[in-house]
């Protein structure tokens, strides 16, 4: 096997609690995501999904194990990872454009280099009509659109997406899936994508892990085997993928019911 | 649920805008007529209210004699003033609290300490230090406003989303460039806001900063009238720093709605 784009390598994560209290979050996790690969992290509300995927940004500490993109240990974040958060992130005094050139200002690049990828990227997620727009004139699925875009245009080696459709109504996020799809065929950028959504991760990505409840611990691998391009009118409808769903609810479903357990006692 | 019933009173349903302004003006306009019949017929006397007429006639008398312009632009300067040197000091410092939790140990314990000391007790002490002229009276206003502008500048600061600050660093932004071209870019409407609160309140000191040793000002007009019962011209004096206090805020309102458009009804 090559070398991983993403190896998270036997990752805890320990919150500090007021006297002296901890809170073990994310227990030896181990991880890879391969070169081209899109692959989901499944699990319950509060099992550190985020967490692995905000240590991978270099935004939150490593308590214990270590992180490698492309073999090289990672300290803080690097503009080799581009994230996408579930929480709108557009800079509200920024238009479309001008965000999306915004994670361009540490590339170096001339400026007519810059505004040719910034439209390039708007393109690619059908908002190049609305370069001059602001963010507060956009609805939600449209600002994850340019969220996206602006995580894309300075061409990361790997795209981390946290929930990004999370808060979107659950039409807008099958628009949304469908568009991510069709981007990621294009160029099929490394992704690692966290979702508590069984069939959103099954319908994007080439591979799931599927974690437990609090503490979090990989409980399982899925590899799905679904035939590319996907869309969900056929995607959805097949055998295959009914039984990939069946399969990831059970063990979904059991940490769902753990996690109940633990948090009412 | 019936039409066309007028619902004035419903939980947090808007009503007719007739209905809306014409209520507050109504209620002015109450207020100024029970004001004109209690003096007019005479139920308080003269020496502790004085007519709403009275009142006016005095506007015209400062007017005409050039006083009201003279002390008006006095009281402007010396308020601007102390208001900038307030502002120029909080900005950088509450920047520095919001985002340092350093310079937030360092600093709140003593503006906490010190931003419910009644500033009216510092005007002996301004004398003695700074002497009778404006530094005082900026000195006063500075103690008035500065303690609690530091304090909401911090929080404006501090308002600035999480995830903002962390996508900048992902873009390879150093701490100083996200403390300047996103910290405080998303923070400007709310530190606009500030602006146009704390100016306000230097407006309410204006009274005790020229309370002692002045000879000219809104507030000295107010003071001096006391001495000789003059009641007209102290409420005058009160109905034109409330203007003036009204003005200012409405200049910071319009210039937000301007500068920030991009900050209005956003979500």
């Amino acid at each position: 096997m090559s070398l991983p784009k993403l190896h998270v390598e036997n990752v805890s994560k320990r919150f500090n609690l007021e006297q002296g209290e901890s809170l073990l979050a994310v227990q030896e996790v181990s991880l890879t995501v391969q070169p081209n690969e899109f692959v989901s992290l499944l699990g319950p509300s509060g099992c550190g999904k985020s967490t692995i995927l905000m240590m991978a940004a270099g935004l939150e500490e490593i308590s214990e194990g270590r992180i490698r993109v492309d073999g090289r240990e990672i300290e803080g974040p690097g503009l080799d990872r581009g994230v996408v958060f579930q929480s709108y992130t557009l800079f509200p005094w920024l238009t479309v454009a001008e965000n999306v050139r915004f994670a361009l200002k540490k590339s170096g690049m001339d400026a007519a280099r810059q505004d040719e990828l910034v439209r390039r990227h708007l393109e690619l997620v059908g908002l190049a009509d609305f370069a001059a727009a602001y963010p507060n004139q956009l609805s939600g699925g449209m600002r994850q659109r340019v969220a996206i875009a602006r995580a894309l245009v300075y061409r990361p080696q790997i795209l981390l997406m946290d929930e990004p459709f999370g808060a979107l109504d659950a039409q807008t996020r099958m628009l949304m899936q469908e568009l991510l799809l069709e981007v990621w065929q294009k160029d099929r950028t490394t992704v690692l994508f966290v979702t508590h959504d069984v069939d959103e991760a099954i319908l994007l990505s080439d591979r799931i892990y599927v974690m437990t409840a609090r503490p979090g611990r990989i409980k399982a691998e899925l590899r799905v085997d679904l035939p590319r391009p996907r869309r969900w009118l056929e995607t959805e409808g097949s055998a295959r993928f009914t039984e990939l769903r069946r399969e990831a609810l059970r063990l979904l479903h059991e940490e769902v019911r753990r996690a109940a357990d633990t948090s009412a006692g | 649920m019936k039409k066309n019933s007028s619902h004035l009173l419903e939980l947090r349903r808007p009503i007719p805008p007739a209905w809306y302004w014409g209520a507050g003006l109504g209620f002015i306009g109450i207020f100024l007529l029970a004001w004109f019949l209690l003096t007019s017929l005479g139920v308080v006397p003269r020496i502790f209210l004085p007519s709403p007429l009275a009142v006016w006639n005095e506007l015209l008398r400062q007017a005409q004699s050039g006083i009201l312009w003279q002390d008006a632009s006095v009281s402007l300067y010396r308020i601007f003033i102390g208001w900038l040197i307030s502002t120029l000091l909080a900005v950088p410092i509450g920047i520095l609290m919001g985002n340092f939790h350093f310079f937030e140990g360092l600093f709140e314990p003593f503006i906490d300490l010190v931003r419910y000391m009644p500033a009216v007790a510092f005007v002996p002490l301004t004398i003695l230090w700074l002497g009778v002229g404006d530094t005082q009276k900026f000195a006063i206003l500075f103690i008035g406003t500065f303690f609690q502008e530091v304090l909401l500048i911090m929080d404006n600061v501090k308002t600035v989303p999480r995830e903002l600050i962390q996508v900048s660093s992902t873009f390879g932004l150093s701490k100083w460039e996200i403390l300047r071209d996103v910290i405080l870019r998303a923070a400007m409407p709310g530190i606009w806001d500030t602006f146009r609160i704390t100016l306000g309140w230097a407006w309410t000191y204006l009274v005790v900063a020229e309370l002692v040793a002045a000879s000219v000002g809104l507030g000295y007009r107010i003071m001096r009238a006391q001495r000789f019962l003059e009641t007209e011209t102290i409420i005058l004096g009160i109905l034109i720093i409330g203007a003036m206090g009204l003005l200012t805020d409405y200049l910071f309102k319009m210039t937000y709605k301007k500068l920030f458009r991009w900050a209005v009804q956003s979500r």
